[in-house]
């Protein structure tokens, strides 16, 4: 090292450190409301009659923690780590990174206090409201400046293919959750998606199958790229597979969200396109996973000593069982059996626990000793950890798999005579509960080894010496004379960053603006005559429903399948939820579909069901909503709400807007007058629970079969 | 269905970023050695970087 233009530098390793703290201490709290929820579906009392804890409003902070908080900080601590070292520079700014780190878990928090209180968007994954929405723009925004800043001032020629994997998801995310995200708001807490029904589909599968695509697995295969070759001192099997691998995955994935939709309401040709996609995707998964596994080429001894290496192992293997599984899933066929059971949620956690968290593991145990200087306080709880968490995940899997696919097969079983084998619904649901129970205590065991490994962490940090000086670097600097010359586009062309942004901008604003006007007037939603916009008092009932998460555990969606049509009704169409701001169709049936279940039962049936589901099914496993009985319906609001969803095309008249709370008075009165002979007293009429049945009572009567 | 017009110059436009990202990588050389990278980054940081001050 002798040369005259050798800069001195240092990498900023606080931020690393702050966001590997977060990403274990959120991991447990998401996996302990995991473990929360397992509970409830196994025994209805889990939910312990308060309305915070329900199922329907929990299961979203589940999701969103271990997504954007467990998954999100311990991407940022690996890439804040990788990055600096792979590009030989600290981040551009120091006080951005503080700012990205504290805006994000001020975002978790607010989430956490947000959901259980029931203010949602009622879009999956995509749940917070409007104002946190917005915040996570900004912060993003941050992250990404901050990034691409480090990126400017690099000291290495070279792009690793780490890095390109870190700029494909920064991009991609911003833009997945700015246009998902894009509603009107009626408040600061409520806001109504400008996309309704098929539509708002196909943007929420959009923007939910490519959170799983670049939020959960992009940017750990960066990580991958770089930890795996890390922790075992060897190049990575094939750089040149590594970059195939890069921009086949990315330029495939986004097209596959469809696959969520197949059987649905949604154009044929649109399912098609996600199905076919999501095959392809099957080449560039399996050629990342084995390009990470090949790394151990003649070292895999060392799996047996090193529980990094364990974790990384078995890391990848999932990754390759589950980008298996999700296309053979994607085949319309198979997704007619899988869909709406819990092999889905066996999937995702094959991914979740077995990719995500196994990952962050190996990451982590990595990480934390460079980063304090010290040793990993014992391998041995390394190694109970990885034991205990690969017990778990199979157990949870398993008994996902068994569970999805027992209660699909009873769904769809048809005797000789034409009649469903299993008409009640929740003799398919009595069947698989004991699952439940086996799902819980995998569940369990995935949670005690998070926390074995937060012990272990704590102790190693414990151990590691203090007030360690930062440690400074030397490197060449990158020679900018070489472009010095080049002017206007060629200039802007050699600043990576303001050159991709710029474009991207340019390209987003353009967008906007030619295509929201389209979305605002009506004449660009399909009607039919059959199809009314919901009444005031519908709206209202609409929003509890959306508040208390009915959609995870309800579909709103009838397939054309003989059993369904058996069981349900007429299969759904697209004109059905022209009007649903956001849509409902759902993606889980713990309990049976509503999409028809307007006129089913009286009102008096859903009345009491509400109150006591086991009174009216015994063995439910619904939670009780008492407070539905207690809390008032808001009909003040009403009015405002009519006004926004008519600025989005919903035909409203002037009358009825202004009358909406009159208007839902009468309806309620009306409903409850009609309750009467079944013992339910006048005093209720304003209640919540009234304005729930309005709606469910509504609910894919426009256009029923006519008998 | 006419969010269609939205999401597919938006998933047109996310693959056409990546193009123009891949070609604009490939002219500047981005790609040009596909064995010394992988090397490369193993010797990056405290344990066995060579340029340690």
């Amino acid at each position: 090292m002798n040369d005259k233009k050798l800069e001195t530098f240092s990498y900023d390793d606080s931020v690393v450190k702050k966001f590997a703290i977060a990403t274990v201490l959120w991991g447990a709290v998401g996996m302990l409301v995991g473990v929360i929820l397992a509970a409830q579906l196994a025994d209805w009392r889990f939910n312990f009659g308060l309305e915070w804890l329900t199922f329907g409003r929990l299961r979203p902070l589940h999701t969103n923690a271990i997504i954007f908080a467990f998954v999100g900080n311990s991407i940022f601590a690996g890439i804040y780590h990788s990055t600096q070292r792979l590009l030989k520079a600290r981040m551009f700014s120091d006080m951005l990174s503080n700012i990205h780190f504290w805006g994000w878990q001020l975002i978790i928090v607010l989430a956490a206090l947000t959901l259980p209180l029931g203010y949602t968007q009622g879009k999956e994954y995509a749940e917070l409201i409007w104002p946190i929405d917005i915040l996570i723009t900004l912060i993003w925004v941050v992250f990404a400046v901050n990034f691409f800043g480090t990126l400017k001032k690099r000291r290495e020629k070279h792009i690793y293919v780490s890095i390109w994997f870190y700029i494909a998801s920064i991009i991609t995310v911003a833009l997945l959750h700015i246009v998902n995200s894009i509603s009107l708001p009626v408040s600061l807490m409520k806001s109504y998606p400008i996309y309704a029904g098929v539509q708002d589909a196909l943007v929420q599968w959009w923007y939910g199958h490519n959170a799983v695509a670049f939020f959960l697995t992009t940017p750990v295969l960066g990580l991958m790229y770089y930890y795996v070759p890390k922790a075992i001192n060897r190049p990575v099997y094939s750089y040149r597979l590594s970059i195939v691998h890069f921009w086949s995955l990315i330029f495939i994935y986004i097209w596959a969200g469809p696959h969520h939709l197949l059987y649905t309401a949604l154009p044929e040709w649109a399912q098609t396109i996600g199905m076919v996609f999501s095959i392809m995707l099957w080449a560039p998964s399996w050629g990342g996973m084995i390009n990470g596994l090949l790394t151990l080429r003649g070292a895999w001894n060392r799996v047996r000593e090193e529980s990094i290496l364990k974790f990384f192992v078995t890391a990848l293997t999932f990754y390759g069982m589950s980008t298996f599984e999700g296309p053979l899933l994607s085949i319309k066929s198979v997704s007619s059996l899988g869909h709406y059971t819990d092999w889905i949620v066996g999937h995702v956690h094959a991914g979740g626990i077995g990719w995500n968290y196994m990952f962050a593991a190996g990451m982590l145990y990595y990480m934390v000793p460079k980063l304090w200087k010290t040793k990993v306080y014992s391998e041995q709880i390394a190694k109970a950890q990885y034991w205990t968490a690969t017990l778990g995940l199979l157990l949870y899997y398993v008994s996902m798999v068994v569970a999805g696919i027992t209660q699909g097969l009873m769904w769809r079983a048809v005797d000789a005579k034409g009649q469903l084998v299993y008409p009640s619904f929740i003799e398919t649901v009595d069947k698989i509960v004991p699952m439940y129970w086996i799902r819980l205590i995998g569940g369990l065991l995935v949670l005690t080894s998070m926390l074995m490994m937060i012990y272990n962490l704590y102790k190693s940090i414990k151990n590691a010496p203090k007030n360690v000086e930062e440690e400074e670097f030397q490197a060449e600097a990158l020679d900018h004379n070489k472009y010095k010359n080049e002017k206007g586009h060629r200039k802007l062309e050699g600043l990576t960053a303001t050159f991709t942004v710029l474009a991207t901008i340019a390209v987003l604003v353009g967008t906007i603006i030619e295509f929201v006007p389209a979305f605002l007037s009506k004449d660009f939603i399909e009607v039919s005559e059959k199809v009314k916009p919901y009444s005031p008092l519908e709206v209202a009932g609409r929003d509890i429903y959306i508040r208390e998460g009915c959609y995870n555990c309800h579909s709103q969606m009838i397939r054309p399948m003989v059993s369904e049509y058996l069981r349900y009704g007429k299969a759904s169409e697209a004109a059905e939820s022209v009007y649903d701001h956001p849509f409902q169709w759902g993606s889980k049936r713990t309990g049976p579909d509503l999409a028809r279940v307007g006129g089913k039962y009286p009102d008096s049936w859903h009345y009491f069901h509400m109150k006591d589901p086991r009174k009216v099914i015994q063995g439910s496993i619904m939670p009780e909503y008492t407070w539905l009985f207690g809390e008032k319906t808001e009909y003040q609001v009403l009015t405002k709400k009519l006004k926004v969803l008519k600025s989005m095309g919903v035909p409203y008249s002037e009358e009825e807007i202004y009358n909406a709370s009159e208007l839902a008075k009468e309806q309620a009165k009306e409903i409850t007058l009609n309750m009467a002979d079944a013992g339910v007293p006048m005093k209720m009429q304003n209640k919540q629970i009234i304005a729930l049945i309005a709606y469910l009572q509504r609910l894919g009567v426009d256009m029923k079969e006519e008998k | 269905m006419s969010i269609l017009f939205l999401i597919i110059p938006f998933a047109l436009l996310i693959a056409l970023i990546f193009i123009i990202a891949f070609s604009y990588a490939v002219k500047k050389g981005q790609f040009e050695d596909l064995d010394t990278p992988a090397y490369r980054m193993l010797t990056d940081d405290e344990d066995t970087n060579g340029v340690k001050k």
